[in-house]
């Protein structure tokens, strides 16, 4: 995620609230965790040519699953999603993740790889989203921060708007890579 | 509705479409081959004609998808799977009429169809104009705007970082973090263009 900045697509819009990307990154974790697993039960079983076409299938399946459920019951949640729960089917880390990873490796492995990979990824967001709740809006989960919830502080508009998720986003990936390119240099 | 106003409300929502609602730049939609693909103005240039072209195309198609086949089926959670294949199906058929009638064209944007089948901003775009109840006039005046939002969006970052390539910048930042950054400013600009419409 820090290296490639994979599959941000579908989900960097719903991070102006930490309750909303809580549950994404839950359908995230589910999707991606059992499609990575379907796609290497089947893997023995699909001809090659037409391997992106199933795979898109099965996550399209998991996907639809999410939605059905959060639309019975979390309707108010499925409607402040909007889109996006359906997006997660041309989100680039699942389909990445099958086909370097499932495709190649037995089921269990490949449901642990799925699980942890979106794991890591919740995380970042949740990163995100605790920043732009906190510092945009004064609250957080929806429910009011001390200090910034105050009338002391001059609430950052620009965080809850698009352009706050990419500086927010762009400064996570900045401090990971430091610490990650330190590290490298200490190693040698 | 009648004829002009519906002709005039699919302007606006054109538009916007460009502007104001920036597939990109508002929604975060179409991200990947974004950062992926800007970095030269000639290769973004090309995906770029092919996403306006896909993008209107598919978008219409999944438009009479929807109101002829899912809906009196009653068939909404489906959507998403014909959605899908619809727009590989076209994109495959695309590529294949490229490469019969055109080989030089197909030499410029053949690599960047498959691309377009797992971008976002497509089906995105598909997902949007259900949920908004677009018409048929509309919805084409949204994809196409989409897709020339997207085209634009892009062109100027691929621009922006050619100029950057020989700039001494942070070594955390290089790469996907320095186009974020610009991203959020461009997206700045484009929120400027928020008052221009008043329709909307």
């Amino acid at each position: 995620m820090f290296k490639q900045v994979l599959g941000i697509c579908s989900t960097l819009a719903v991070t102006n609230l930490v309750l909303n990307t809580a549950v994404m990154c839950v359908a995230l974790i589910f999707t991606l965790s059992l499609s990575s697993c379907t796609v290497s039960i089947l893997r023995k079983f699909t001809p090659r040519s037409i391997r992106m076409m199933v795979e898109t299938l099965i996550i399209a399946f998991y996907v639809i699953i999410v939605d059905v459920v959060l639309k019975a019951y979390w309707p108010e949640m499925s409607s402040n999603l909007g889109p996006y729960v359906g997006l997660i089917i041309t989100n680039c880390i699942v389909m990445g993740r099958c086909e370097a990873y499932g495709n190649s490796n037995p089921p269990g492995k490949a449901f642990w790889d799925g699980f942890f990979n979106a794991l890591g990824y919740t995380f970042i967001l949740l990163i995100i989203a605790t920043f732009r709740e906190i510092l945009g809006m004064g609250t957080f989960l929806g429910l009011s921060v001390p200090y910034f919830g105050g009338p002391h502080w001059d609430k950052w508009i620009i965080m809850v708007m698009p352009p706050g998720a990419f500086f927010m986003l762009a400064i996570v990936i900045w401090i990971f890579r430091s610490i990650q390119t330190a590290g490298e240099d200490k190693a040698k | 509705m009648n004829g002009t106003s519906q002709l005039s409300h699919a302007f606006i929502v054109f538009v916007s479409a460009i502007f104001t609602q920036n597939i990109l730049l508002s929604y975060f939609l179409g991200f990947c081959p974004f950062i992926g693909v800007s970095r030269e103005v000639k290769t973004s240039f090309g995906l770029g004609i092919a996403v306006i072209f896909v993008m209107t195309s598919t978008c219409l198609l999944n438009w009479l998808a929807y109101q002829y086949v899912i809906e009196p089926l009653n068939l909404h959670f489906f959507r998403f799977i014909l959605f899908i294949i619809i727009i590989a199906a076209f994109v495959q058929f695309v590529e294949m009429v490229i490469e019969r009638y055109s080989p030089s064209l197909y030499q410029r944007l053949g690599v960047f169809l498959p691309l377009i089948t797992v971008n976002c901003a497509i089906l995105g775009a598909s997902l949007f104009m259900v949920i908004r109840e677009y018409s048929f006039i509309v919805t084409f005046g949204y994809g196409l705007g989409s897709g020339i939002g997207w085209f634009l969006a892009i062109i100027a970052m691929a621009g922006i970082r050619q100029k950057l390539a020989n700039d001494r910048i942070p070594r955390g930042l290089q790469g996907p973090g320095i186009t974020l950054i610009i991203a959020g400013l461009m997206a700045l600009a484009f929120i400027g263009f928020t008052g221009v419409l008043s329709g909307n």
